[in-house]
C-alpha cells in the first residue's frame, strides 16, 4: 500500500529538478539541433536557394550548395560578429562580453528565484524600475566620482529589488501565484516607465522624444578603450561570485533552496517561509536591477522607454539553459549574448534578421527541456527500448 | 461475479510490489487481503482496477481471462473499487461525481443529471444513507464521502467492490456501520474484496482471509484463524506484543497545555478548550481515529496552525505566539505525522536533511557561513547512532527506504538536548524491523527525563509505548487514562464516549458474558 | 521575524477576513475626496446615440461633483455592509461586488470627463469601441480557458495570437481570400497548441516554461519571416484582403446596443457563438464535465475511466484554433497587414481576463469588455484633454488583475490541477 508513500516522491512537476539535473550531453546537443533548425531556416528563405529550387531537378547540385551556404554563411558573419574575425581580432569577443553582462545578471535573478520555488516571470519590470532609478541618480543628481556611480548601482538594485520584493509580499501574504503578479507587474512597470519618460524630471530638455538626459560622466562603468566593454561586467562576475556562495554555503541560501523543494517542510523546520519568499523575490529583483544598471549606466549610457529591450525574456531562457547554477546561468548568457552580439553582424553582412536568434534561444531550451526529445533524435534511448522489449515479451507471455 | 488473479506480478523498476500472487474471490464472498502498510496490497488492487497494468499474470472474470487496459475495462467487467485516498471532486456536487464517466445525456449532449439523482436516491434508500445529492463534495464529512464513493460504484453495477483501507478514516462506531453495508451488499449478490490491516474487523467480516507479506501471498485462512497466528502471519515471525520498557518514574510536570482551541479557515472548531500535562520522564499518547485534530494539537504546539484561544506552556515559558524557529529553540524537539511532506527536504542529502532545522546554529552556521565540516561530522555520527543504511551522506534523502527515512528525521530531532518531544505517526509505513528501533529510541529519551508526547492512530503503537493515554474526539480530549485501560474501553472513548461510561460499558459486558 | 504573530487569547475570524471590506472603504473613501469633493464641478456629457441609431436618445448631463458625491455615499453604504457582514463571519455577495465596481466606473468617468477640456464623450461610441477591441481578448482568454479548465496552464496565448494574426495576413494576401486567411490563422493557432500540448503532456515539461518560451519562438519565427517573406514582396504576401463589417438591417440601428451586437466583423460575430458555446459545452455537457474533472482531480477522472492526457491534448489544440482565429482580428479587422508583435501582449491581458472571469467563459467575456472598454476610454481620454495620463489607463487591466489574484476584491480559485503533468506511475 504505502510502496506509493515511501517510494520517493515522484518527480511530478518538479520545476527544479527538470531545471537543474540534465545530462550536459543533452544541453550540447539541443545546442546543436537548435542551431541545425535555425540554419534550415534561413537557407529556406533564402532568395538564392529559392531560384535553385525552381530547377531543383535539373541542377541539383546548385540547389544544395546554394542552401549550405545560406546556412553557413550566416553562421560564419554571427561568428565573425560575436567571437574573431580577421579584420577586427578579439574585438568582437569584446562585444559579447558587453551584450552578456545583463544577460548574466538578470539570468542569475531569474535562476536564483527558481531556485527558491519561485517562477519569476517579473525580470523585465525589475529591469526596468532599476533602470529607472539607477538612470534617475546618473543624470539628475551630481555628485563626486566613484560615490556617484555607487550610487547608481546601489539605487538600481534597490529598485529591481522592491519590484521582485512587492511580488513576495503579495504572494505570501495572499498566496496569489507569482506568475501572473510577474507578468502583470512587467506592464505595471513599462507604462510607469513610460510615463516617466514624458515627465519634465526624465525628459531631455528640448527634446519631444522620450530620451532621457545622458547620464555624467561619474555615473558611468568606466569602459575598455576602443570598446563598448564595461566595468559592469565584473560586476556580473561578481555576482555570479556571490549567487554560489549564497547558494552553497549560506544559511540564507539553505533556507531558500529548503524552501524551493519542499515549503512545507522547511515551515516545521523552522524557517519563516513568507520572509524567504519575498527575500528571494527581492534578491532576484536586485539581480535583475543590475542588468538594468548595466543597460543604462554602462552600454547605453542614457535612459530611454525601451531601455530593458526584451532582456527580461531572454533573461528566463539563459537562466533555463544554465540550469539556475550560477556558472551555467553564466556561460549560458555568454552563449545567448554572443548570439546578440554576432547576430547585429549577422544581419549587416547577410541581410538575416536577428529575430533569428529568438528562434535559436527557444528552441535551444526547448529541446533541453525535454531530454527524452533529444534522446529520441539520436537514437539514445536504451531504458525505453528496454521497456518496450519488457512489455513486449509480457504481452506474448499473456496470449 | 467469480474473480481470480493468477501469478501477478507487479514490478516498478527493479522493485516488486506484487510477485506470484492468486487470488480467488467467490461469488458473494467478503474476501480480505490482509497485510501490513507497505505490503503490496493497494498496488495489486491498482492492477485488478486497470490502473497499473500487470508485469506478469492474468485476471479471471467468471472464468474468463480478461485484459484491462483501463479503469473503464474493468468497470465495464463490473469491477467497482472505493480508493483508500477518495477520488470524489470537491467541488463537484454528490450527483455529478457519481455521473461522472457514465453519465447519461439529453438532446444536444445536454447532461442529464435527474437520472442520476434519481438511482443515488434509490441506492440512499436500499442501504440507509443519508446522501443529498445536490450536496457539494467538499461539504460533506468523510463518512458520507465514503457511502458516496460506494454509490458510485454501484451505479456502475459493480458485482465486484474493491474497499481499500475503507476503515482508516472512521471511527469504531463508523467501522461497525460499513461491516453492516458490506453484510448487506453481500447479501444483495455483491463480492467484496475488504482491504485492511486491522485484524478485528477482518475477523468479523470476512468469509476468506488472503494474508500478504512483501508481495507474496502468505496463505489463505479462515476468520476462525486464531489472532495471533494471522498477525504473525502477517509480519512474519511471532510477534512480540510487549516492548517491555522499564515503568515511567514521573518528575514534576514541566509541560502544559490549558484550553487550547483552534477554529480553522471554514469556521469550524476543530480543537475545542484542550488541557493536559505531561511530565518529565513520561509518555502521554494521543490517541484518536484520524481527523479528530490531533494535526492540529500538534502544530498548534509548533506555531504553524494559528490558535483561538488557549496556552503553551513549557517550563514557564509561554510558546504561543512564537515562531516555529523560537519554539524548536526552546528545546521542542518535532517528529512530524507525514515525514515527507513535513519532515524532509527529499531532494536534498540525507546531511542537510540531518540539519534541517539547525542549520543556522552553531556548530552548523557561523554567521551568514554554513560550517559544511561540522555538517558532514554530524552526518556521519548520526547515521552511525540511529543505524541509518546509506552509502552515502550525500544520497538525496528519497533514496532511502521509510524507515530509513524516519530514522534520519527522529536522529534530528534527537540529536540535541531537548525540553519536549513530540512525534506524530512516529512508524507509519515504516517496516517492522525498524518500528521496534524507533519505539525504543522514543522510550530511551523518555528515560532521560524527557517529557514526550506521541500522537497515534494506531491503537497498538498507543498502548505498546503510553504511560498515560489521552483519547481525542471531534478535537476534545474525551478523557486521559492510564495505560493499563482495556482495548474496548479505548475504543468507545475514540468514538465519543465518556471515559467513566466506557469503563461501565466494558464491565457490563464483561458481566454478561 | 514577520510571521503574524498569534497571541493566545486572540480570536482569528477566519472565515470572513478583512480584506474586501477594508479594499471596498478605501475606493469609497477615493471616490468621496478625489473624485467628488475635490473633483470638477463642471457637467460631464455623455452621447448615448451614434450616427446610424433609429432614434436618438438625449444626451445625458451629469454634474461632476454633486453626482460623484452621491455615487461615493451608494459606495461607502456597500463597504459599510461589507464590514457588517464581516462581523456576522459572513461573505458579501458578489452581485454587491459587481455594482460596486460598475458604481466606481462611473464615477470614474464623471470624474475625467467634467475634468476635461471638452468635458464630452460618446459613450455610445465607447462601448461599441470597446466590444471591437476586445475581440482578442476574448478569443484568447476562452482559449486559456479551454486549456486551464482541463489543466494546463496557457501562457502561450500571446504566442497563439501573434502565430493566428501573422498566418492571416500570409494567407489572406497569397490566396486574397479573407476567410482562407480566418480558417490559417485557426490552423496556426492549432500548431503553437501542439508544440504546447506535446511538450507538456508528453514530455512533461513544466507548462509554464513551454508557455513563456514558445511566446519567445512564435515572436522570433513571425519577426523572421516578417522580414525575409513579407517584406521582400509586401504586395504579394503582406497584403490581406479586410474581412468585411456585416451590418444587420434595423437591428443596428437600436441605440447603444446595435453597433455592439449587430453591426460587426464576422470574427466579431463568431466571438459572440463561441462565448456562447464554450460556455455551454463546459457546464451543460457531458464533455465539459468530463473536461473540469481533468483539471480538478486527474487522477479520480482516470479511475473512472476519462482518458486524462488525451481530454487535455484535444482541449489544448482546440484552445490553439480559438485563439489562431482571434489573432486573425489584427490582420483581417483592425489593420490589413502584419507587423512584427502586433498582439502587443492582449494575450497577457487575455490572461488576466481568465483569472478576473473567474475561469468561465462569460465572466471573461465581460472581463475583456472591461480591459477593452479602458483600452478605448485611454485613447479617447487623450483626444478630449483630461488631467489622467494615458499610460495608467493603460495599466489598468494589469492593476485590477493584481487585485483579483491577491483576493483583494473577492477570491479568485482557479481548477485545482492547472500546471501538475497527469503521471500514471
Amino acid at each position: 500500500m504505502s510502496a506509493e508513500k515511501t517510494a520517493p516522491a515522484p518527480a511530478k512537476n518538479d520545476l527544479f529538478k527538470q531545471i537543474t539535473q540534465g545530462p550536459g550531453l543533452v544541453s550540447v546537443l539541443g545546442v546543436i539541433v537548435a542551431l541545425i533548425v535555425g540554419g534550415l531556416l534561413i537557407a529556406v528563405t533564402d532568395e538564392r536557394v529559392a531560384t535553385t529550387a525552381g530547377y531543383l531537378f535539373a541542377r541539383p547540385s546548385d540547389f544544395f550548395s546554394a542552401l549550405w551556404e545560406a546556412g553557413t554563411s550566416s553562421y560564419v558573419a554571427l561568428f565573425e560578429g560575436s567571437i574573431y574575425n580577421s579584420a577586427q581580432g578579439f574585438a568582437p569577443f569584446l562585444e559579447t562580453l558587453t551584450v552578456s553582462t545583463p544577460l548574466i545578471c538578470a539570468g542569475l535573478g531569474v535562476g536564483l528565484a527558481f531556485r527558491a520555488g519561485l517562477f519569476n516571470i517579473g525580470a523585465q519590470g525589475q529591469i526596468i524600475i532599476g533602470a529607472a532609478m539607477a538612470g534617475y541618480v546618473g543624470f539628475a543628481w551630481h555628485l563626486p566620482v566613484v560615490l556617484h556611480l555607487l550610487l547608481v548601482i546601489v539605487f538600481g538594485l534597490i529598485g529591481g529589488a522592491l519590484w521582485g520584493g512587492l511580488v513576495g509580499l503579495l504572494k505570501a501574504r495572499t498566496g496569489a501565484h507569482e506568475v501572473i503578479l510577474t507578468i502583470m507587474f512587467n506592464y505595471v512597470a513599462l507604462y510607469l516607465l513610460d510615463f516617466l519618460m514624458n515627465t519634465q524630471a526624465f525628459r531631455r530638455p528640448g527634446e519631444t522624444n522620450p530620451i532621457s538626459p545622458i547620464l555624467d560622466t561619474t555615473a558611468v562603468f568606466p569602459a575598455l578603450p576602443g570598446s563598448r566593454l564595461h566595468v559592469g561586467f565584473l560586476l556580473a562576475v561578481l555576482l555570479t561570485f556571490g549567487m554560489g556562495w549564497l547558494l552553497k554555503r549560506s544559511t540564507l541560501g539553505f533556507e531558500l533552496r529548503a524552501v524551493g523543494h519542499n515549503p512545507l517542510a522547511a515551515q516545521t523546520a523552522g524557517v519563516n517561509v513568507q520572509r524567504a519568499m519575498i527575500v528571494a523575490m527581492a534578491l532576484a529583483g536586485a539581480l535583475a536591477g543590475a542588468a538594468g544598471v548595466a543597460q543604462v549606466a554602462g552600454t547605453e549610457k542614457v535612459l530611454t522607454a525601451g531601455i530593458a529591450g526584451s532582456l527580461g525574456f531572454d533573461a528566463i531562457t539563459v537562466a533555463l539553459l544554465g540550469r539556475s547554477t550560477p556558472w551555467g546561468t553564466f556561460f549560458a548568457g555568454l552563449l545567448f549574448g554572443a548570439f546578440r552580439a554576432g547576430a547585429v553582424n549577422m544581419q549587416i553582412s547577410t541581410g538575416t534578421p536577428i529575430d533569428i536568434v529568438l528562434v535559436v534561444q527557444s528552441l535551444i531550451v526547448l529541446f533541453i527541456a525535454a531530454p527524452p526529445l533529444i534522446k529520441a533524435m539520436f537514437g539514445l534511448n536504451p531504458k525505453k527500448k528496454k521497456i518496450q522489449a519488457a512489455a513486449a515479451a509480457t504481452q506474448g507471455g499473456a496470449q | 461475479m467469480k474473480l481470480e488473479l493468477r501469478g501477478i506480478s507487479k514490478a516498478f523498476g527493479t522493485f516488486y510490489a506484487n510477485k506470484g500472487i492468486d487470488l480467488v474471490v467467490d461469488d458473494a464472498e467478503i474476501h480480505c487481503l490482509l497485510g501490513e502498510n507497505g505490503a503490496g496490497k493497494s498496488t495489486l488492487m491498482n492492477v485488478l482496477y486497470g490502473l497499473y497494468q500487470p508485469t506478469e499474470g492474468q485476471i479471471l472474470v467468471d472464468d474468463q481471462v480478461v485484459d484491462f487496459s483501463g479503469p473503464g475495462d474493468a468497470m465495464a467487467a463490473g469491477i467497482g473499487m472505493v480508493h483508500q485516498h477518495f477520488m470524489l471532486i470537491p467541488v463537484f456536487t454528490v450527483a455529478e461525481n457519481v455521473a461522472l464517466g457514465a453519465e447519461s445525456t439529453k438532446a444536444g449532449g445536454r447532461l442529464d443529471l435527474e437520472t442520476t439523482r434519481r438511482k443515488i436516491r434509490e441506492i440512499s434508500a436500499k442501504y440507509g444513507f443519508d446522501v443529498d445529492p445536490d450536496a457539494l463534495v467538499e461539504d460533506l464529512p468523510v463518512g458520507v464521502q465514503q457511502r458516496v464513493e460506494i454509490i458510485k460504484a454501484l451505479v456502475r453495477r459493480a458485482r465486484v467492490l474493491i474497499l481499500d483501507e475503507p476503515t482508516a478514516v472512521l471511527t469504531p462506531q463508523e467501522t461497525d456501520e460499513l461491516l453492516d453495508i458490506m453484510r448487506q451488499l453481500k447479501a444483495n449478490g455483491t463480492s467484496i474484496v475488504f482491504i485492511s490491516h486491522k485484524l478485528r474487523e477482518v475477523k468479523a467480516v470476512s468469509d476468506q482471509i488472503t494474508v500478504i507479506r512483501r508481495g507474496e501471498v502468505v496463505g489463505t485462512v479462515s476468520p476462525q484463524a486464531d489472532t495471533t497466528e494471522l498477525a504473525s502471519m502477517m509480519v512474519g515471525r511471532s510477534v512480540s506484543l510487549s516492548l517491555n520498557k522499564e515503568p515511567a518514574t514521573p518528575g514534576e510536570a514541566t509541560f502544559q497545555v490549558r484550553d487550547l482551541s483552534v477554529i480553522d479557515e471554514a469556521g469550524t472548531r476543530v480543537l475545542n478548550e484542550v488541557s493536559f500535562d505531561i511530565h518529565r520522564g513520561e509518555i502521554l499518547a494521543v490517541a484518536g481515529v484520524q481527523g479528530n485534530g490531533q494535526t492540529e494539537l500538534t502544530e498548534a504546539i509548533l506555531g504553524t496552525q494559528p490558535v483561538s484561544g488557549g496556552s503553551v506552556q513549557l517550563e514557564g515559558k509561554e510558546l504561543l505566539g512564537r515562531s516555529v524557529k523560537q519554539v524548536l529553540a526552546a528545546g521542542v524537539g518535532f517528529v512530524p505525522e507525514d515525514r515527507s511532506v513535513h519532515g524532509l527536504v527529499s531532494q536534498f542529502s540525507i546531511e542537510e536533511n540531518l540539519i534541517l532545522d539547525l542549520y543556522d546554529r552553531a556548530p552548523f552556521a557561523k554567521g551568514l557561513s554554513m560550517n559544511l565540516a561540522q555538517v558532514r561530522k554530524n552526518a556521519a555520527e548520526q547515521i552511525e547512532r540511529f543505524d541509518v543504511r546509506t552509502d552515502n551522506a550525500l544520497n538525496p534523502a528519497s533514496s532511502l527506504s521509510g524507515g530509513n527515512q524516519q530514522k534520519v528525521v527522529m536522529a534530528r530531532e534527537l540529536g540535541r538536548e531537548l525540553k519536549l518531544f513530540i512525534a506524530s505517526q512516529p512508524t507509519r509505513g515504516v517496516d517492522v524491523g525498524s518500528i521496534e528501533f524507533l519505539h525504543r529510541r522514543i522510550v530511551a529519551e523518555r528515560d532521560t527525563g524527557t517529557p514526550v508526547m506521541i500522537v497515534s492512530t494506531e491503537l497498538d503503537e498507543v498502548i505498546e509505548l503510553a504511560d498515560r493515554i489521552a483519547v481525542l474526539y471531534k478535537g476534545s480530549i474525551i478523557g486521559i487514562v492510564p495505560a493499563d485501560t482495556p482495548r474496548d474501553v479505548l475504543g468507545l472513548m475514540m468514538a465519543g464516549v465518556s471515559a467513566d461510561e466506557a469503563a461501565a460499558q466494558h464491565k457490563n459486558q464483561g458481566e454478561g458474558q | 521575524m514577520t510571521q503574524p504573530a498569534v497571541l493566545p487569547t486572540t480570536v482569528v475570524a477566519h472565515s470572513v477576513g478583512k480584506k474586501v471590506p477594508l479594499t471596498l472603504s478605501i475606493f469609497a473613501a477615493i471616490v468621496l475626496v478625489c473624485f467628488g469633493a475635490l473633483g470638477s464641478t463642471a457637467s460631464a456629457h455623455f452621447g448615448l446615440s451614434s450616427a446610424g441609431d433609429a432614434f436618438t436618445l438625449p444626451e445625458l448631463v451629469l454634474p461632476g461633483r454633486i453626482s460623484n458625491l452621491i455615487i461615493g455615499l451608494f459606495m461607502a453604504g456597500i463597504a459599510a455592509l461589507a464590514w457588517v457582514r464581516r462581523n456576522q463571519a459572513r461573505p458579501l455577495g458578489r452581485g454587491w461586488i459587481i455594482a460596486f465596481a460598475a458604481l466606481f466606473v462611473l464615477s470614474f468617468l464623471i470624474w475625467v470627463v467634467s475634468g476635461a477640456r471638452t468635458p464630452s464623450i460618446s459613450l455610445a461610441g465607447l462601448l461599441a469601441g470597446a466590444a471591437v477591441l476586445a475581440v482578442p481578448l476574448v478569443f484568447g482568454s476562452l482559449s486559456g480557458i479551454m486549456c486551464e479548465r482541463a489543466g494546463v496552464v496557457n501562457i502561450a496565448i500571446e504566442g497563439q495570437l501573434l502565430g493566428g494574426a501573422f498566418t492571416a495576413a500570409l494567407v489572406g494576401s497569397m490566396t486574397q481570400n479573407a476567410y482562407l486567411g480566418l480558417i490559417a490563422a485557426g490552423v496556426a493557432g492549432a500548431l503553437v497548441s501542439l508544440v504546447l500540448a506535446l511538450f507538456s503532456i508528453k514530455y512533461v515539461v513544466n507548462q509554464i516554461i513551454v508557455g513563456v518560451v514558445l511566446n519567445v519562438l512564435v515572436s522570433g519565427l513571425t519577426g523572421f519571416l516578417f522580414t525575409t517573406v513579407m517584406q521582400a514582396d509586401a504586395e504579394l504576401y503582406n497584403n490581406p484582403p479586410r474581412l468585411p463589417i456585416i451590418e444587420i438591417p434595423g437591428l443596428s440601428a437600436i441605440p447603444i446596443l446595435g453597433p455592439i451586437l449587430f453591426k460587426q466583423s464576422v470574427i466579431g460575430y463568431l466571438m459572440y457563438i463561441a462565448v456562447a458555446v464554450v460556455w455551454y459545452a463546459l457546464f451543460k455537457t457531458r464533455w465539459g464535465l468530463r473536461v473540469r474533472a481533468v483539471g480538478e482531480h486527474p487522477k479520480a477522472a482516470d479511475t473512472l475511466g476519462i482518458k486524462v492526457n488525451a481530454t487535455r491534448f484535444w482541449n489544448v489544440t482546440l484552445g490553439g484554433i480559438i485563439a489562431g482565429i482571434g489573432g486573425s482580428f489584427f490582420t483581417l479587422v483592425a489593420v490589413e497587414s502584419f507587423t512584427k508583435e502586433i498582439s502587443g501582449g492582449r494575450g497577457f491581458i487575455a490572461l488576466a481576463a481568465v483569472i478576473f472571469g473567474r475561469w468561465n467563459p462569460i465572466g471573461a467575456f465581460l472581463a475583456a469588455l472591461l480591459f477593452g472598454f479602458a483600452d478605448n476610454l485611454q485613447v479617447i481620454l487623450t483626444i478630449i484633454g483630461t488631467p489622467v495620463p494615458s499610460q495608467f489607463m493603460a495599466m489598468m487591466p494589469y492593476l485590477v488583475t493584481i487585485f483579483a489574484v491577491a483576493g483583494l476584491v473577492g477570491r479568485s480559485r482557479g481548477p485545482a490541477a492547472v500546471g501538475e503533468p497527469y503521471l500514471k506511475e
